[in-house]
């Protein structure tokens, strides 16, 4: 039987309560601060969530009302969400490296009445956008550092309010009580705004059923027991962490740890050992990176050794896959490379204790994915939405693969409909988007069927694969299909290219727009003596157009011909979510940044060798400027002799 | 000297064989205040801060902490008694991490002996789990919890300087004395290090001496100024009265009359 099946335990804060009751000296949560782990017990937990809650209420906050917290990932900011839960309210957490106008559209259309901010930073943004939000009765601020200089009535300390709850809770002790009894599975317990690779921002709404049932699933699958560890260091606005350091935290009474600050994460994250990780590709690819640039910096006999055992791994990881048996000599050897290589690199990336690992939110190379598999790391992949509450699809122990996200959760139907694109249907549906009844019409069939906008189909196995954004799926002048993404992820699975946008629908042949990864193409180019001073110089060097030239088409020869790139470039700046041309969860939006860069794909496909490009940036205070400059377009001869891929 | 003022400096002199550093100095240090101490190179500015915190001895002259007179007493004694400082060209232990060098920042306030250190038991760990809580807050009050086990000169400079801010508040100082403590830094580094020294005198209460050649943060965050010009003090004042001063504007301009910003 479900959780939501029953009136005690259908909402999360009804969750807090039977944890405290039944586990009350379990660790609820953890945070990090002045470099020790401090635990905060399942009953710490409940009282916190209850004074805030007890507070909120004294100021006013009651159903339907709706709270933001905008910060790093702290205690405090879940417990606010949970504390506007008890009282029949809705919790917006938003992205805390938003710009100003991103913030005022979304707490605007969700109409916000308090906002949690995490420290003076935050309080700072909120402060500036007070006059550009009507509804905004309350700002809290959880770090009081830096906040003797402010006394603008609207804010106050998240002490404070715990202060005010424990006050109100002293003249009305049945108030709490009564107030979580009121909870039902299928009010909205959160409004996730999407990232929008399109128009503005979307406000789905979550019904604690969706994160409870969803959860529910999740935990069965992966077996989570109480007390596991997990680090919650994803964004508080995604999704993906309200349904991992909430939902199947509280469902499974799993542990969630708030790393020091977003600069520890790593070390932060070996200290803990946690039981599972989920990271997005990016992050993989950056442990990775960052493994390969250190084991160049290190002694020869070490670097020796390390590539030996890597090598040895990778071969026997991929005569596993092929389902061969590993000779004698092969096995003994990865036993050795256990405790010389394998151990201490696992340990060192802190995922000695990780039962499993996800990877999600977009495709990851097949190398990057290879390698951490083979020294011993439980990889996998998971598919999931916004609106399908963060999960869909999940590969078992057994069926991992780079190629697929595995199967769906239980109890959630998934099928491909005659154009291509995945639906489903299940507890993890959304009730809809906030006050966009006719998107949410578009989005969610008569009969409850949820469509994902990706195209996608069913391999021999029965696991899901996808393959791009449905709209994105366009057609080249001869007919042949154009999915750019697929190209992109290809692109992409080169350490030298950091984001690659794919031209082509309508279009005689593909082109690609390349942004290099500073990090590996300028260790690449240090080691042969070019010199660079900046991102912008570093993409100009014809040594580099042609080191991505290669790359490129190594990818080419992977792709059937009329999907190979042919002509390229070099931005001559990253892609930035402050320019609008990413989301903020680092999707390109191909829309836009086609019309941004008009001029380079008339340039491509004119036959040219350089465009003029002018672009706005956006800085990190808000202020714009514009930059023009010439850049050159290269074309990819015809298969050059290709390194053998490493 | 009375309740308005943390720190007095009385007819305060030194001479370097023939050359006069500083000459008949006085002036009241404002209890919980930030006082700026401006001037042309060579006006005796370090000599002063010196003076102050011990390194020099005076020829003439008294300082006086809180009603003591502590002219005579050595660097350390001065210290322990809380006039904490950095210094122009970074004093840092560079082998030795960032927790460590905060660490012996604190030196002066740990009392156990050293047999119980060697056996860490009972007074010792108490006393050094107590320090490293004290510690704890500096680094999370300077934002350097990800840099506690780097060596500092792995540091970029302007975060060795706040480390050297970290190193001098590990102390527990009543008073501050900094000696440029953004020489060197750009406009992002000087803003943070502005806002960590209000933040210093504003949350921990600490009285700030300063001296910075950075005109505009000296005015916005001053609440007295002083000037000095080839060792003597040729104004005092509210930041406003002293860049109207006459004296002041020619030792910066020559005679121009510019009445605006200095």
């Amino acid at each position: 039987m479900s959780l939501v099946d029953s009136p005690k335990t259908d909402t999360l804060p009804k969750l807090v309560a039977r944890n405290a009751a039944t586990d009350p000296g379990g660790a609820g949560m953890r945070e990090k601060t002045r470099g020790v782990w401090h635990t905060y017990t399942w009953a710490d937990y409940q009282g916190h969530v209850r004074d805030f809650a007890l507070g909120l209420a004294s100021l006013g906050f009651g159903r339907g009302d709706k709270l933001s917290v905008i910060g790093d990932n702290r205690p405090q900011l879940y417990f606010a969400q949970l504390s506007a839960q008890v009282l029949g309210g809705i919790s917006v957490p938003v992205y805390q490296d938003s710009i100003a106008s991103e913030l005022v559209y979304v707490l605007n259309h969700a109409e916000t009445s308090v906002i949690v901010a995490e420290d003076q930073e935050q309080v700072d943004k909120a402060l500036s956008l007070k006059d550009q939000l009507p509804r905004l009765r309350s700002i809290v601020f959880d770090d009081p550092r830096g906040m003797w200089a402010y006394d603008d009535p609207i804010l106050c300390s998240f002490e404070s309010v715990m202060e005010a709850g424990r006050a109100f809770g002293k003249a009305n002790p049945d108030f709490y009580a009564k107030e979580v009894a009121k909870g039902a599975a299928g009010d909205t317990a959160m409004i996730a705004y999407t990232s929008g690779t399109t128009g503005a921002p979307k406000g789905a709404m979550l019904s604690h059923r969706n994160m409870i049932a969803t959860a529910e699933a999740f935990v069965e699958v992966n077996e989570i027991k109480a007390g596991d560890d997990w680090l919650s260091y994803l964004p508080m606005a995604w999704v993906g962490d309200a349904a991992f350091s909430l939902g199947m935290a509280l469902v499974a009474k799993a542990t969630a740890n708030c790393p020091e600050n977003p600069e520890t994460v790593q070390r932060d994250l070996r200290e803990l050992g946690p039981d599972a990780v989920l990271a997005p590709p990016r992050i993989w690819e950056n442990m990775l990176t960052t493994m390969q640039v250190k084991t160049d910096d290190a002694s020869p006999l070490k670097r020796r050794t390390f590539e030996h055992f890597r090598a040895l791994a990778e071969r026997c990881e991929l005569k596993r896959s092929d389902g061969n048996a590993l000779s004698i000599v092969e096995r003994l050897g990865l036993a050795v490379g256990q405790i010389l290589v394998y151990g201490p690199v696992r340990d060192q990336l802190g995922l000695r204790n990780a039962r499993w690992c996800y990877t999600g939110g977009a495709p990851l190379g097949p190398d990057t994915y290879r390698f951490f598999r083979s020294f011993g790391i439980n990889l996998k992949q998971i598919y999931g939405a916004t609106e399908a509450t963060a999960m869909i699809a999940c590969q078992a122990d057994a069926e991992a693969n780079p190629n697929t996200v595995g199967r769906p959760i239980p109890r959630v139907e998934v099928k491909i409909d005659d154009r291509g694109e995945v639906m489903l249907k299940g507890p993890n549906v959304f009730k809809g988007y906030f006050k966009q009844e006719e998107v949410t019409r578009d989005t969610v069939t008569p009969d409850g069927w949820l469509k994902t906008g990706d195209a996608g189909f069913f391999d021999k196995q029965g696991h899901l694969v996808i393959i791009d954004r449905a709209k994105d799926v366009g057609k080249l002048t001869d007919g042949s299909a154009f999915a750019p993404q697929f190209i992109e992820n290809k692109l992409k699975f080169s350490p030298f290219i950091r984001e690659a946008v794919a031209f082509g629908d309508q279009r005689p042949f593909v082109a690609a727009m390349i942004a290099i990864d500073m990090q590996t193409v300028g260790t690449w180019a240090e080691k042969r003596g070019i010199a660079y001073t900046s991102f912008m110089d570093l993409s100009r060097k014809g040594e580099v157009a042609t080191l991505i030239g290669e790359e490129i088409a190594k990818a080419n020869a992977t792709l059937p011909d009329m999907q190979q790139a042919k002509r390229y470039l070099l931005l001559n700046k990253e892609l930035e979510a402050d320019d609008a041309e990413m989301t903020r969860t680092r999707k390109v939006r191909r829309k836009f940044v086609a019309e941004k860069y008009a001029n380079v794909i008339d340039a491509f496909y004119g036959g040219e060798n350089s465009a003029e490009v002018t672009v706005e940036i956006t800085f990190e205070d808000g202020r714009k400027s514009t930059m023009t400059s010439i850049i050159a377009i290269h074309d990819l001869v015809s298969a050059p002799p290709v390194r053998r891929a490493a | 000297m009375d309740d308005v003022s943390i720190l007095g400096v009385a007819t305060l002199s030194k001479k370097f064989g023939g050359v006069t550093a500083v000459q008949d100095v006085s002036l009241e240090v404002p209890r919980g205040g930030i006082l700026s101490i401006i001037g042309p190179n060579g006006a005796g500015k370090t000599s002063l801060l010196n003076m102050i915190s011990g390194f020099y001895k005076p020829d003439t002259g008294r300082v006086v902490l809180d009603g003591q007179n502590i002219t005579q007493k050595k660097p350390s004694d001065i210290a322990a008694l809380g006039i904490g400082r950095t210094f122009q060209n970074i004093a840092l232990f560079s082998g030795l991490t960032v927790l460590d060098n905060l660490m012996l920042g604190r030196h002066v306030r740990m009392k156990a002996g050293v047999l119980s250190s060697v056996i860490y038991w009972g007074m010792a760990q108490k006393e050094d789990i107590a320090h490293r809580e004290a510690i704890e807050e500096i680094i999370e009050f300077l934002k350097l919890q990800d840099l506690r086990k780097q060596p500092t000169a792995a540091l970029a400079y302007g975060l060795r300087k706040r480390v050297e801010l970290g190193r001098a508040l590990a102390n527990d100082p009543k008073v501050l004395l900094l000696d440029e403590p953004m020489g060197g830094m750009n406009q992002d580094e000087k803003e943070d290090m502005a806002r960590y020294i209000l933040d210093v005198n504003q949350e921990r209460g600490v009285t700030v001496v300063l001296i910075e050649h950075d005109m505009g943060v000296v005015m916005d965050i001053s609440d007295k100024v002083v000037v000095l010009d080839r060792g003597r003090c040729i104004a005092t004042g509210t930041p406003d009265e002293v860049q109207r001063h006459r004296k002041v504007v020619e030792a910066y301009l020559g005679t121009s009359k510019s009445g605006g910003r200095v």
